[in-house]
């Protein structure tokens, strides 16, 4: 199976093909056809990504299941998959069929809804797998479509506003990633992704405006791809967008936002800046470290204050993706192991807690934390779900949170005390917040007349959950699963970039 | 010698010869009966004229004494300005039979001001450019105010002669003084003399003049002014030909004139160039955001578009060309599918130009919608639609050519102008429910719009092979 990529990654596009020609009427049965015909694709997908992990060879550190088509002229269609892309492309197989799921309520134009999550889902999964600067700026972009419309359609009050500045906010992040792209192409005679790797971009120094540039063009091409994946992370202080997106996005949106959408930042910064530009990366590393020390301190502060709770886990989002950055710039194999299993875990855990949140939401229609309390003495299993993610996120040692915040905050330490130190505080910051959150919402006496007859979770719920609750225990109990499969590459990744070091000194 | 020129300007010549025709039939039997007939017979004409253009055009032929190229890059720009005009043509019957419009000097007025096109592009010559300019814009200024009885509409044809008579002194005073201090009006001729002498301020200056008349042409900032208002008030269809093959035959004639006549002082040009390109990408993205008109828009959008042509020209490259002949092929498919839309709008059998009209449209008609939010997002080049790809083969020229400031310029006006395409589609998709329009459209331009939607969709395939076929056209300029 040589194309098995471009089969997981089209699936759902061509299921939302079927579905917009052949679906017809907006009825019941129609809703229902158009729900089941997405859930089934998205399981294909994830049965198809199943195969493609099991027939994943860990200790080959090159692309697997590479696949190469002629597109235009000097771009190639390529497609593949190495340790760090591979468990990006489980993540959203795995989290699409919940979001599905967790539309499952919604009357509103039910079939475009599904449509705008299968195409999201292509998209998504084409970010993690293409091997061709052009095919990944396509769907790093394209992605832009149909978020924009899921917010805008079924979102909430605000949403005209949130959808104008989740575009155009992101747009203008990554149009300066398009020229450092095509600079590239022109440099370096290609866009191949496996070559780029490959190839040294030179990194002296030269002047600019009478503005002295170390590491030289290596440089000006981070900044410019660092524009891009610091707001899609989002880092503060480019991060104003995602809370607004958050709170206007109907629930599944704002799943699919935290859970996956965010990583693709992250992944661009270990896919691209790290490998491309390592010596720009080396000089820079210092000035995000200290981004992602404000993020973390800063976010967990603004969060303690939010009264609305997407909201606040929104802004719980940023600081935990101030981890991943840390991490992932901290330049050695913890930092950067800990920055992808920080990612995969907050996948997990940031996509219960935004579930969590729909879930009463759905039922009292307000996401004012005011409107809640003593919640645990009608819906016990809601009570319990909410302790174990909120645990989850706080970091507690036996959930997947505590894996990566530790791995990334020991490698954080073994390059700046300072920034380990501060870091480490935002750790009690998040338990602050999320502590407290839980306690106003979940304890206390019932009784707001309006929460009287409240439902506990219902089975489709349930159903929902599981899967999370699994994956995020059995990742905090044995994180192997997932650093057997991102070590080696990883460590062939800080090898190259401290090899690029030895060899070509910079010119301070 | 005779004969062979003839055969070498057989497309201009076939179409003129048919329209006169056609002319002489109509006015002295059933006139403006036969206006529908009329419409289809010179689409068809057009349509077969081009793809025996494609079929039969090879190599480079001059005819004339060098007055009259037909090469590769004419053909191309030929090509196209044929096909669109028969589109737009078939397109507007419906809207001129609404409008009590369907008079036989239609059909025949598009034809006329095609054939100057046709000559624009195959321009080897001062004197044979300004007539081919010349012949286009007077059938264009009198299209514009074509009903007469509208106050908007002969504004409109009288405020796009008077400035159209402006610029054309511009480029005539040029052209003279080129002619003054070269001593020829061919192209090949001046490039001759530019190579052997000192390059004299006085050929700048023309040069100077010359652009600024082009520009004006192409509705380039500054030299835009006329384009929002002529675009209102001219009658649907005639806006939706004036937003695209005369900016396809201006720009194809402006680089071939810089190219084989001024190419020995491209630094000089590229200044000038870029210039326009800049002022015209963001004045057309910044001016569109306050419309409130779709035909305004449109027209600050063509502005705009027209400043990433000329983004590719500024590069002054062999693939600059390219790429700006791969955005003017898109840039035209993407219009006409737009104005397919425009022409629809309409509320109790009245044209509707307002935006406000197209609030929550997606309940109205969900297909419509969906191809002109497609549209949309292909005109803000947006990825992955086609419109991303004139982009990128723009700004990819102007990188190349160490220009990555105007790439970056670039780039900064397109996420502004994304704005407003975007507000399109937030009105028909997430606005308020307003009175909506009706739903009527007529077949050939629903065909027209949905075509041109997944045309934009389809193309990210391999862009229809529109990439080699624009550098062979490119190279056939610059060898």
């Amino acid at each position: 199976m040589e194309n098995i990529l471009s089969i997981a990654t089209f699936i759902p596009l061509v299921a939302a093909i079927i579905m917009g020609l052949l679906l017809r009427g907006d009825d019941k049965s129609a809703q229902q056809n158009a729900k089941w015909l997405a859930l089934t694709a998205t399981i294909a997908t994830l049965l198809v990504s199943l195969g493609i992990i099991f027939g994943f060879d860990p200790h080959n550190t090159g692309f697997q299941f590479v696949e190469e088509h002629q597109w235009l002229i000097g771009i190639n269609y390529k497609m593949g998959v190495d340790g760090i892309s591979i468990l990006f492309v489980m993540l959203t197989s795995f989290l699409m069929p919940i979001v599905v799921g967790a539309c499952w309520n919604v009357e509103h134009r039910v079939k475009e809804y599904m449509m705008a999550f299968l195409v999201l889902e292509t998209l998504m999964l084409g970010v993690f797998c293409a091997l061709d600067l052009v095919l990944f700026y396509l769907f790093f972009e394209g992605g832009l479509i149909p978020m924009f419309l899921i917010v805008g359609i079924w979102g909430g009050k605000n949403k005209i506003y949130a959808a104008f500045k989740f575009f155009l906010y992101t747009l203008l992040g990554s149009v300066l990633m398009l020229i450092a792209i095509l600079y590239m192409w022109i440099v370096a005679g290609t866009t191949d992704i496996v070559e780029l790797l490959n190839y040294k971009f030179p990194a002296t120094s030269f002047e600019l405006l009478g503005l002295e540039i170390a590491g030289g063009v290596q440089t000006i091409l981070w900044i410019a791809f660092f524009a891009s994946f610091a707001v899609k992370m989002p880092m503060w202080p480019v991060h104003t967008w995602l809370p607004d997106a958050h709170v206007q996005a109907p629930t599944a949106g704002s799943v699919v936002l935290a859970a996956i959408l965010l990583k693709m930042g992250g992944y661009g910064f270990l896919r691209f800046s790290l490998p491309m530009f390592p010596d720009a990366s080396n000089l820079m590393a210092d000035f995000v470290l200290w981004l992602s020390v404000i993020a973390i301190i800063y976010t967990s502060l603004v969060a303690m204050v939010q009264d609305d709770m997407k909201k606040l886990i929104a802004y719980s989002s940023v600081a935990h993706m101030g981890y991943v950055t840390m991490g992932v710039f901290s330049l050695n194999q913890q930092g950067i192991d800990g920055a992808i299993f920080q990612m995969i875990s907050h996948g997990f855990i940031s996509g219960a807690l935004f579930l969590i949140v729909g879930v009463i939401y759905d039922r009292i229609h307000t996401r004012d934390i005011e409107a809640y309390g003593g919640l645990v003495n009608r819906m016990p299993a809601y009570a319990l779900i909410f302790m174990l993610f909120t645990m989850a996120n706080v970091g507690l040692p036996g959930t997947s949170g505590f894996v990566g915040e530790l791995l990334t905050l020991i490698g954080v330490f073994q390059v700046n005390l300072w920034v380990a130190l501060f870091a480490t505080s935002g750790v009690i910051l998040s338990a602050a917040y999320a502590l407290w959150l839980y306690r106003r919402v979940v304890f206390g006496d019932l009784i707001k007349e309006s929460l009287k007859s409240i439902n506990d979770l219902d089975k489709r719920e349930r159903f929902l959950f599981t899967p999370l609750i699994l994956a995020t225990i059995i990742l905090g109990v044995y994180p192997n699963l997932v650093l057997d499969i991102i070590s080696p590459t990883v460590s062939d990744l800080v090898e190259s970039i401290n090899t690029f070091e030895v060899a070509q000194p910079l010119k301070n | 010698m005779l004969s062979n020129a003839l055969t070498i300007i057989f497309s201009e010549l076939a179409l003129i010869v048919y329209v006169l025709g056609a002319l002489m039939y109509a006015v002295y039997t059933k006139k403006d009966e036969l206006t529908s007939k009329l419409i289809w017979l010179t689409a068809a004409v057009m349509v077969i004229l081009g793809g025996l253009i494609i079929l039969f055009g090879s190599g480079e032929n001059v005819a004339f004494n060098g007055a009259f190229i037909d090469d590769g890059f004419a053909r191309y720009g030929k090509v196209i300005i044929l096909w669109s005009s028969s589109v737009i043509l078939v397109m507007s019957r419906d809207y001129l039979t609404k409008n009590l419009l369907m008079k036989f000097e239609y059909p025949i007025l598009i034809a006329i001001s095609v054939v100057g096109m046709m000559m624009m592009v195959s321009a080897g010559d001062l004197l044979s450019l300004y007539m081919g300019i010349e012949l286009q814009a007077l059938s264009l200024y009198v299209i514009a105010a074509f009903n007469r009885d509208s106050v908007r509409s002969t504004e409109a044809g009288l405020k796009y002669f008077v400035l159209g008579a402006l610029s054309s002194g511009l480029l005539l005073y040029g052209a003279s003084l080129i002619y003054g201090f070269s001593g020829t009006t061919k192209f090949s001729d001046i490039s001759l003399a530019l190579s052997e002498g000192s390059t004299s301020l006085g050929l700048l200056v023309g040069l100077v003049f010359l652009i600024s008349g082009l520009a004006f042409k192409v509705s380039a900032a500054p030299f835009h002014m006329w384009t929002p208002d002529v675009y209102e008030g001219a009658p649907t269809p005639v806006t939706a030909f004036f937003a695209t093959a005369p900016k396809v035959a201006a720009l194809i004639l402006f680089t071939r004139i810089v190219f084989d006549a001024f190419g020995e002082i491209k630094a000089d040009w590229q200044q000038i160039v870029s210039f326009l390109a800049i002022a015209s990408m963001f004045l057309g993205s910044i001016a569109a955001i306050g419309q409130k008109d779709i035909k305004r828009l449109m027209a600050y959008s063509s502005i705009a578009h027209m400043g990433f042509a000329l983004v590719g020209l500024a590069s002054g490259s062999l693939s600059g060309v390219q790429s700006q002949l791969v955005y003017i092929a898109i840039y035209v498919v993407m219009n006409i599918g737009t104005f397919a839309f425009i022409l629809s709008m309409e509320r109790d059998g009245k044209s509707i130009n307002n935006i406000s009209s197209l609030n929550m449209y997606s309940k109205v008609d969900p297909l419509r919608a969906l191809a002109l939010m497609i549209l949309m997002f292909s005109l803000a080049g947006i990825p992955p639609m086609l419109g991303f790809f004139g982009k990128f083969y723009v700004l990819k020229a102007a990188v190349d050519a160490d220009m990555a400031w105007l790439a970056i310029a670039g780039v900064i006006a397109s996420v502004i102008g994304a704005f407003y395409y975007l507000r399109i589609i937030y009105l028909m998709y997430f606005g308020e429910e307003v009175e909506n329009l009706d739903g009527s459209m007529s077949t050939f331009g629903w065909i027209t719009l949905m075509v041109a939607a997944v045309v934009m969709v389809l193309g990210v395939i391999n862009l229809f092979g529109i990439e080699s076929i624009a550098l062979s056209a490119a190279s056939a300029l610059l060898n």
